[in-house]
């Protein structure tokens, strides 16, 4: 959907959210553009998984729009909601695999659940993807068996095995080693670049998210407080974005959850 | 005293709130079983042999003992009266109409319904469920299904494995150790015990196989997802299911008898 010169994937608008008691959207308005890489970047705590729950419609929203290509996904029935979910592919913090299957079966189960292709195009197709992450030898391996880098390999190339329009990554930094966080980093950019995909990334690691995303949002308190290149975030005046990308551990997100007064606490004083 | 009120309240609310979503989750699974028998078939037969075989030992030994437990406590009685060669119709009408249903069912509940509910908790759990949803595949279609029908099978075959070795467990009891005419064992058996009565125990067996297979599925998928909340689910699933297990006995026997 064009908008101001932007070709908008996804667009969310005036989003409203609880959890219980607790706001977790205010008003949240985000938009993704195609092709591109989007960062959604937080402190911990403010939904950004959440997010991309509702992106995705696991989750309903109190209020407001999310459109997918000019479709609103709250408005949909569950079939069509499955039917859209096959243009996503999503990658889960702790990569989610199927733990009664091996890695090939891992990522030929879309292909199994959704088409009727000849066992041969199967292998030939889960090969591949498994070869684009650098894990054909590892086919036959369980995920028990897989460190945490290579089962968030395998998970992105059961992302990747029905050809989505949109890949989306929760926290895909979390808990890598340097090499299988530079090996993820550079999948995500290649796939992007090479397949023509809209990534969305959502972490709190700052200066990976920031060399890959060609746009980033900032969101706290159930809003966006920033939004527009990793570069323009760098300069962006706001306290909280300066308190995320400088990583105070005081500031206008408070180290101390809120609570009694300390002193008060400790004399047992009510 | 308003309070122990308001506490009753909300303990009954959320048990009928809890209750009538385990029958709309039951009636979803319903509906799509016929289909997942035909198209599934694979995914129902690894659960047969995953719920269903891996039990076999457990019921098994339990059967085996129950039964030589009936032909002590069986002799013991009808000897009493003289009529020890009845023994064979005690125990084979027991364990058919009540004992070889209700525990092969509480037996299957604390062996394969904690299995069921743990395994469905723990994809919950470590967002296996989630992923399904988001490859566009319904995990009630996928997993809960399967699993239950893997279950409602199971435990009639299950029970009627139970009652064939505790009647073999009394044999041995009765004719091997007490004397007991082996002719006499087996032939009373033929005028007294009647297809109605070998029914009853395969309609109940049929009920307490939907009713544990669908509370260790719903407890499952309904877990919350951390370590202690699969733990509850399976301790729920367990206690549950013992007394759903028993008053439904009771309400079919009740209307059977």
């Amino acid at each position: 959907m064009a908008e101001n010169g932007r070709d908008n994937i996804i667009l969310i608008e005036d989003l409203y959210y609880s959890r219980g008691q607790k706001r977790i959207f205010n008003g949240l308005d985000i938009a993704f553009q195609r092709g591109k890489i989007t960062a959604v970047m937080g402190p911990s705590g403010t939904g950004k998984t959440t997010l991309l729950r509702l992106i995705t419609g696991q989750l309903v929203p109190e209020r407001g729009r999310i459109l997918i290509d000019g479709q609103d996904i709250t408005a949909l029935q569950r079939n069509e909601l499955y039917e859209l979910r096959k243009r996503f592919g999503m990658l889960f913090q702790n990569g989610a695999l199927l733990t009664d299957l091996s890695v090939f079966e891992n990522v030929a189960f879309p292909l199994r659940e959704h088409t009727k292709l000849p066992e041969r195009l199967i292998k030939h197709i889960v090969l591949t993807k498994l070869h684009a992450v650098g894990l054909r030898g590892a086919a036959e391996l369980v995920p028990s068996e897989l460190s945490g880098g290579m089962a968030r390999r395998v998970a992105l190339a059961r992302a990747m095995v029905m050809d989505p329009d949109i890949l989306i990554y929760d926290e895909p930094f979390t808990g890598l080693d340097p090499i299988s966080l530079g090996v993820v980093l550079r999948l995500i950019k290649r796939l992007n670049d090479s397949l023509g995909i809209t990534s969305i990334v959502v972490s709190h690691d700052v200066e990976e998210t920031s060399s890959i995303a060609d746009e980033s949002y900032l969101i706290s308190e159930g809003q966006v407080v920033a939004s527009g290149t990793p570069s323009e975030l760098k300069t962006h005046g706001n306290a909280v974005v300066q308190q995320f990308l400088s990583g105070m551990a005081d500031g206008p997100v408070p180290f101390h959850y809120p609570g009694r007064d300390y002193k008060d606490q400790l004399l047992d004083r009510d | 005293m308003n309070r122990l009120i308001q506490d009753l309240w909300y303990a009954f609310r959320n048990f009928l709130e809890t209750f009538g979503a385990m029958q709309l989750f039951l009636l979803r699974i319903l509906a799509y079983s016929p289909k997942t028998l035909l198209t599934r078939f694979r995914l129902i037969a690894h659960e047969i042999y995953a719920i269903g075989a891996m039990s076999l030992v457990i019921i098994l030994i339990c059967g085996l003992f129950v039964g030589m437990v009936l032909g002590l406590q069986g002799y013991d009685t009808l000897a009493q009266f003289g009529a020890e060669e009845g023994l064979g119709t005690a125990v084979a009408l027991s364990l058919l109409k009540e004992l070889g249903p209700v525990l092969t069912a509480l037996l299957f509940a604390g062996r394969a319904g904690t299995a069921l509910a743990a395994e469905i908790g723990l994809m919950r759990a470590t967002d296996q469920l989630s992923a399904m949803e988001l490859m566009a595949v319904d995990p009630i279609r996928r997993v809960v299904v399967p699993h239950f029908l893997g279950g409602v099978i199971s435990l009639p075959l299950l029970t009627a494995i139970f009652n064939m070795v505790a009647l073999f467990g009394a044999y041995i009891i009765g004719v091997s150790l007490m004397g007991v005419d082996s002719g006499a064992f087996w032939s009373q058996m033929r005028p007294y015990v009647e297809v109605a009565d070998v029914m009853e125990g395969v309609v109940k067996s049929i009920v307490f196989g939907v009713a544990v297979s669908v509370l260790a599925v719903f407890e499952g998928y309904n877990a919350y997802p951390t370590a202690e909340g699969v733990s509850r689910a399976t301790t729920r699933t367990v206690v549950i299911s013992a007394i759903v297990v028993l008053i439904l006995d009771f309400m079919i026997t009740a209307i059977l008898i």
